[in-house]
């Protein structure tokens, strides 16, 4: 049915997309619970946070580039003292299309925690929890639901990344070479465009079955929340 | 238990600058219009704000003082609350909801028994469902329950029933009572509803523009003629006992200072209540009128003459040992010249008894 190269696409697509959104997750988390109090500064943080919303992708795979390239300082020294190597490799793609997606995490956790309210925050103590307690059986369930919608939407917008990853890791099968890369490289080859649609199709297929799966979740934490 | 308050407190263009010591027993109101600083005054003893300067000592023990940078975090302080929007966490079933304070308590007390509070709050229908699937009076039953079992050492009440409509609130009352009657745990009761004063309070401290203006027993706050307008409603607050049934369908009622003859009350003789007589309905003579239609006519003594703006005067009567307050124009106290010590006669036009107004043991010091 799928081609070894269209099944590896398929699986590259989703494996670059699953780290992307559990590696920004614990980060985008942490920084939404810290921005949630006003400090010097916090404008700034935020600012930052939201610049992969406004600068073409283009311009974020050139950052990486110049950052993490092997023969960048920064990149020279992860690879030289750490192993660690983002250039042309897939964790580079999954760097990349962590950063672009980073927003979509943090605003919504961000709003989750905004919409809770504090008087509940105030009954847990009263009752004897402390911080940390507070924030593991009160906080954090109540901000499931951001959570979950965050990782959805930033798992399918990484899914859909295309301009930061070929700027940063190029194209390469099996190693970079996600779905819509691979489908801008089938359209580069003449007559290419029976297996662009092939691909097509299956971004398709893929985005459906995410939509839906989005929507049972949303059904399920809200009924745990008995709204 | 004695609770010793002394807060000052600015927040915009409102200065909180009250100072009372109590001794809690039973149920002690916080009362006056919004915005006199009760719900400040509740925060601060359980540790939801932090007073710019104060001091606040539960049974000695120093939880607040802002001159020695004293501050027992509110976790720590054993002050139960019940809030007016019950504040059930969501996420949890109504039974976890009132596990929570019960798993973290370190101390519990003899009444903290799950099933003794869940069958006292008639809540063991509810356990399994989800706060959003309760009614209000469920949610403020859930509430209490959630806070009592936390073994508090003081429950503090803000409003817990203005979110409730009358026949909800009529629900939930004898709760309270109970609880106040059975378990002796002392209750601050935040609440501008002149009814719920006269019904559960035993103490009453009344607060006006972030300072207090009166302090005392519930029955010597009520029928003070001085609190004019800080009451919507006056009216004194007395306890009675059912006497007797009467062939003519009247019950009588005894109270420290004579009878009182009601239309008959479900009540077995003997039983403790509450009655409470409106100012508005005591009418005042200075010879002992005869031939009126009015069952009661009580021989007083005035104790004090008020007059406040507007056409009204209260005079504070004496009856027995019971206080009453009368509120007439201040055309009839021209025309009639009641002055301190004068005996009078106070003929009753009606008597509030609330068949659930419950008794109170007298905690009060």
């Amino acid at each position: 049915m799928l081609t070894a190269a269209e099944t590896e696409a398929l699986l590259l697509s989703l494996r670059v997309s699953l780290a992307a959104v559990i590696w920004v997750l614990p980060l985008a988390l942490a920084l939404a619970v810290l921005t949630r109090h006003a400090f010097p500064g916090r404008s700034l943080v935020e600012g930052m946070v939201h610049l992969p919303l406004a600068l073409p992708p283009v311009v974020i795979g050139f950052l990486l580039l110049i950052i993490f390239g092997t023969r960048e300082p920064v990149g020279a020294w992860l690879l030289a003292h750490l192993g660690v190597r983002f250039a042309f490799n897939w964790t580079g793609a999954a760097l990349a299309a962590g950063i672009i997606t980073f927003p979509f995490q943090y605003r919504a956790i961000r709003l989750s925690l905004q919409a809770q309210n504090p008087g509940l925050d105030e009954a847990a103590e009263t009752l004897g929890a402390g911080p940390l307690d507070r924030f593991v059986n009160l906080t954090l369930p109540l901000a499931l639901p951001g959570i979950v919608a965050g990782a959805i939407t930033a798992f399918a917008a990484s899914l859909g990344e295309f301009g930061a990853i070929i700027t940063f890791v190029s194209s390469i099968p099996g190693e970079t070479r996600t779905l819509p890369l691979a489908i801008y490289s089938a359209l580069q080859q003449p007559g290419g465009e029976i297996e662009a649609a092939r691909l097509a199709g299956l971004s398709v297929a893929l985005a459906l079955i995410g939509v839906m799966l989005a929507g049972y979740a949303d059904r399920r934490m809200r009924a745990a929340l008995g709204a | 238990m004695t609770i010793e308050v002394a807060l000052r407190h600015t927040q915009g263009r409102f200065t909180l600058d009250a100072a009372f010591d109590v001794k809690l027993g039973g149920i002690t109101a916080l009362f006056g219009p919004s915005g006199a600083g009760k719900t400040t005054i509740v925060n601060a003893i359980a540790g939801l704000i932090r007073p710019q300067s104060g001091r606040i000592a539960i049974d000695g023990e120093v939880v607040l003082d802002t001159a020695a940078r004293v501050f027992i975090p509110a976790r720590l302080r054993r002050t139960g609350c019940v809030f007016q929007d019950a504040r059930l966490f969501p996420h949890l079933s109504v039974e976890n909801n009132l596990r929570f304070g019960w798993r973290r308590a370190r101390v519990r007390a003899a009444l903290a028994q799950f099933s003794e509070i869940v069958e006292l709050l008639g809540l063991s229908p509810l356990l399994a469902r989800k706060p959003a699937r309760l009614s209000g009076g469920e949610k403020s039953r859930v509430g209490l329950g959630r806070a009592l079992l936390a073994s508090p050492r003081l429950l503090l009440l803000d409003e817990p029933l203005s979110a409730l409509d009358a026949a909800r609130k009529t629900d939930i009352l004898p709760y309270l009572e109970r609880l106040r009657d059975l378990h002796r745990l002392p209750m601050i009761y935040v609440t501008h509803s002149t009814e719920e004063v006269s019904r559960l309070a035993d103490q009453i401290i009344v607060l006006q523009d972030g300072r207090v203006a009166a302090q005392g027993t519930v029955f010597d706050v009520l029928s003070d003629p001085g609190l004019g307008a800080l009451v919507p409603s006056p009216g004194a607050v007395f306890p009675v006992r059912v006497l007797e049934h009467r062939g003519d369908g009247l019950t009588a009622l005894a109270f420290d200072g004579g009878v009182l003859l009601v239309p008959h009350l479900d009540r077995l003789a003997g039983t403790a209540l509450r009655v409470r007589l409106r100012a508005d309905d005591i009418m005042l003579a200075r010879d002992a009128p005869h031939a009126v239609s009015a069952n009661n006519v009580l021989p007083a003594k005035v104790l004090s003459v008020r007059t406040h703006h507007g056409a009204h005067a209260d005079i504070g009567l004496r009856c027995g040992n019971v206080k009453l307050v009368a509120r007439i124009t201040r055309s009839s106290l021209e025309r009639l010249g009641f002055a301190g010590g004068q005996h009078v006669f106070a003929i009753v036009k009606s008597v509030t008894v609330d068949p659930q107004l419950g008794a109170s043991q007298d905690h009060a010091p």
